[in-house]
């Protein structure tokens, strides 16, 4: 998991600023980017790309510790030994994650201090599937294997971009990510296959978790703004609805050849191979995404007791009169 | 009840209780880096009541699953202090900094157990334990010297644990046979061990340790006598399980 292209697009009245940089150096990096180089922390770039960057990963990061909440619950009541140690696994790599992405933000210039402090204050935003609750263990399955595979193809997409701690940051999570389609999989076939009680949980899941997941690559481009130089830049790898049709491709077989259906009567793949679905409400989204939605207030309340409740200790980790340990690794 | 199963229960018990404690910090860690320890040493403690679990099963107990997930309080032999809330994060240290020091040197004296299923298992899972006395050393050492606050909230924390630390080692009416068939050591030889190793750590601290001798062992765990903490936890982690007892999940 988890991060999705649904919340890094440029504000339509956002200016570009790009008539402030300097010509000579903006066309250096363009042509570098053009040739496939990575950008690195140390070397030039505009203002709108470190921004946009920072925004980005930062998200992506908020992300992955918002988004291990939902699963997390279910880490207590993970019916038996075998699920529960990989529910502790799956969750605590996205913990893990979110390690790593704040290190590959803060190579911008942006603290992590600052990056918990504007998550919990709603300056920054994280993706929106999470505002939503997981009432049964067959919700967080669904999570494990459909919200992840949505991330995988965002983030497949995005490991090819320009900025170099990024990318490798994200190589190594997509290899994490393909262990999670795995669990998850394995996860929803269990029930989907199993018991009527089980089979019941499942698809009713699915049916809740379904109009998220079409949200979960963000608007139509048709509603996007500035998304051609941020492709130019390689900051954004494939448009939101590219990867939208990736998804249903790859996936909405899958969930039929196990037995499950989807709540879309409109949903099918026409004569010229597109997807053809209901539109998301994307109204809801907005509503949603601006902090109106069923978990927002618990996901952020968690986070800052989170943050309080540590605070002593990160005072205590910053004394200089501490004695100095020698580190684990 | 016999021995081995007397004592392979408590083992096993401490380790899926405390497991499922420290789970329980993901997302709620005072800095990811420990959300994700906490995480890992939940998934290592797990894994070794698994291991304990099966060799029951091998004596003729239930399933694993079975046994971990169906049982009420009154049937599980953990002792009290695994049961107890996270608390906040000096509890949760001090917990982990106390249990684990016991739990190493346990294992490492099970390693050399006469029942050798249980000595296999104890070489393997001594080598895992070695890490988790040195995420608690490194953390108590550093937070047992840091800000004035740091050290109230530790030496707080040390001071409400250590009755429930001392109920680790309350002995049940198998102890005498435990010792003679060689087994294990025995309790109160451990419970010796214990407070050297942790003295000796804590003497590098601005942390005080009390005399243990005028302390009093809140016990009963061993013998099925819970904190009103348990069962709740208990039913939580089997929610799922029981939806559907006849399912494979």
């Amino acid at each position: 998991m988890y991060g999705s292209a649904s919340t890094h697009d440029i504000p339509a009245k956002a200016t570009t600023g790009l008539e402030n940089e300097d010509p000579i150096l903006l066309a250096e990096f363009e042509a570098r980017i053009a040739r496939g180089e990575k950008i690195e922390p140390t070397d030039w770039m505009p203002q709108l790309y470190r921004k946009q960057l920072t925004r980005m990963i930062e998200q992506h990061a908020h992300s992955e510790i918002i988004g291990s909440l939902p699963e997390g619950t279910w880490i207590t009541r993970a019916p038996g030994f075998r699920r529960k140690m990989a529910q502790m696994a799956k969750v605590q790599d996205e913990v893990g994650h979110a390690q790593l992405l704040y290190s590959a933000a803060e190579t911008l210039g942006k603290t992590r201090e600052q990056m918990l402090s504007d998550l919990v204050n709603g300056k920054s935003k994280y993706s929106n599937v999470f505002n939503y609750p997981t009432p049964t263990w067959a919700d967080s399955n669904v999570i494990s294997w459909l919200i992840d595979a949505g991330a995988i193809v965002n983030q497949m997409a995005n490991a090819k971009g320009s900025y170099g701690p990024y990318c490798r940051a994200l190589d190594r999570i997509c290899a994490e990510e393909a262990f999670h389609l795995k669990y998850g999989h394995d996860a929803v076939v269990h029930m989907a296959t199993g018991t009527p009680v089980q089979r019941k949980m499942m698809q009713e899941a699915l049916n809740r978790w379904w109009p998220a997941i079409m949200t979960f690559f963000g608007p139509s481009d048709k509603m996007s703004v500035h998304t051609e130089i941020l492709m130019r830049w390689k900051v954004k790898m494939a448009t939101n609805d590219a990867c939208r049709q990736q998804f249903l491709d790859m996936y909405v077989p899958k969930i039929w050849e196990i037995g499950l259906t989807l709540p879309d009567a409109n949903l099918r793949k026409n004569e010229d191979g597109v997807w053809e679905f209901t539109e998301p409400d994307w109204e809801d989204f907005k509503r949603v995404i601006n902090g109106d939605g069923p978990c927002n207030a618990e996901r952020i309340a968690v986070r800052r007791a989170a943050e309080e409740n540590g605070a002593w200790v990160r005072r205590a980790l910053l004394q200089p009169q501490a004695r100095y340990v020698r580190p684990l690794a | 009840m016999n021995p081995t199963l007397d004592l392979l229960y408590r083992l096993a018990d401490d380790q899926l209780i405390l497991g499922h404690r420290n789970s329980e910090w993901n997302g709620l860690g005072p800095i990811l880096e420990e959300d994700i320890a906490f995480s890992s040493m939940a998934q290592d403690k797990l894994g070794h009541a698994l291991q304990l679990y099966t060799l029951l099963h091998e004596l003729g107990e239930a399933e694993p699953d079975t046994v971990a997930f169906t049982r009420n309080a009154p049937q599980f032999h953990c002792c009290q202090l695994t049961e107890l809330p996270i608390g906040e994060y000096d509890f949760s240290l001090i917990r982990h900094f106390l249990f684990d020091h016991a739990e190493l040197l346990r294992f490492e004296a099970l390693a050399g157990s006469s029942y050798e299923p249980l000595a296999q298992v104890a070489r393997k899972v001594k080598g895992e334990l070695k890490y988790h006395v040195l995420h608690a050393n490194t953390w108590v050492k550093r937070l047992g010297s840091a800000t004035e606050e740091a050290i109230g909230r530790m030496q707080a924390a040390l001071e409400f644990t250590l009755p429930y630390a001392l109920g680790i080692f309350e002995t049940t009416d198998a102890e005498p046979d435990i010792i003679r068939s060689g087994l294990f050591i025995g309790e109160a030889e451990l419970q010796a061990r214990w407070e050297a190793s942790i003295g000796k750590v804590l003497a590098q601290t601005a942390l005080t340790l009390p005399d243990l001798r005028t302390l009093t062992p809140v016990g009963g765990g061993r013998r099925g006598q819970h904190t009103e903490y348990l069962q709740p936890l208990l039913d939580e982690m089997a929610e799922v399980f029981r939806l559907d007892p006849t399912a494979d999940w």
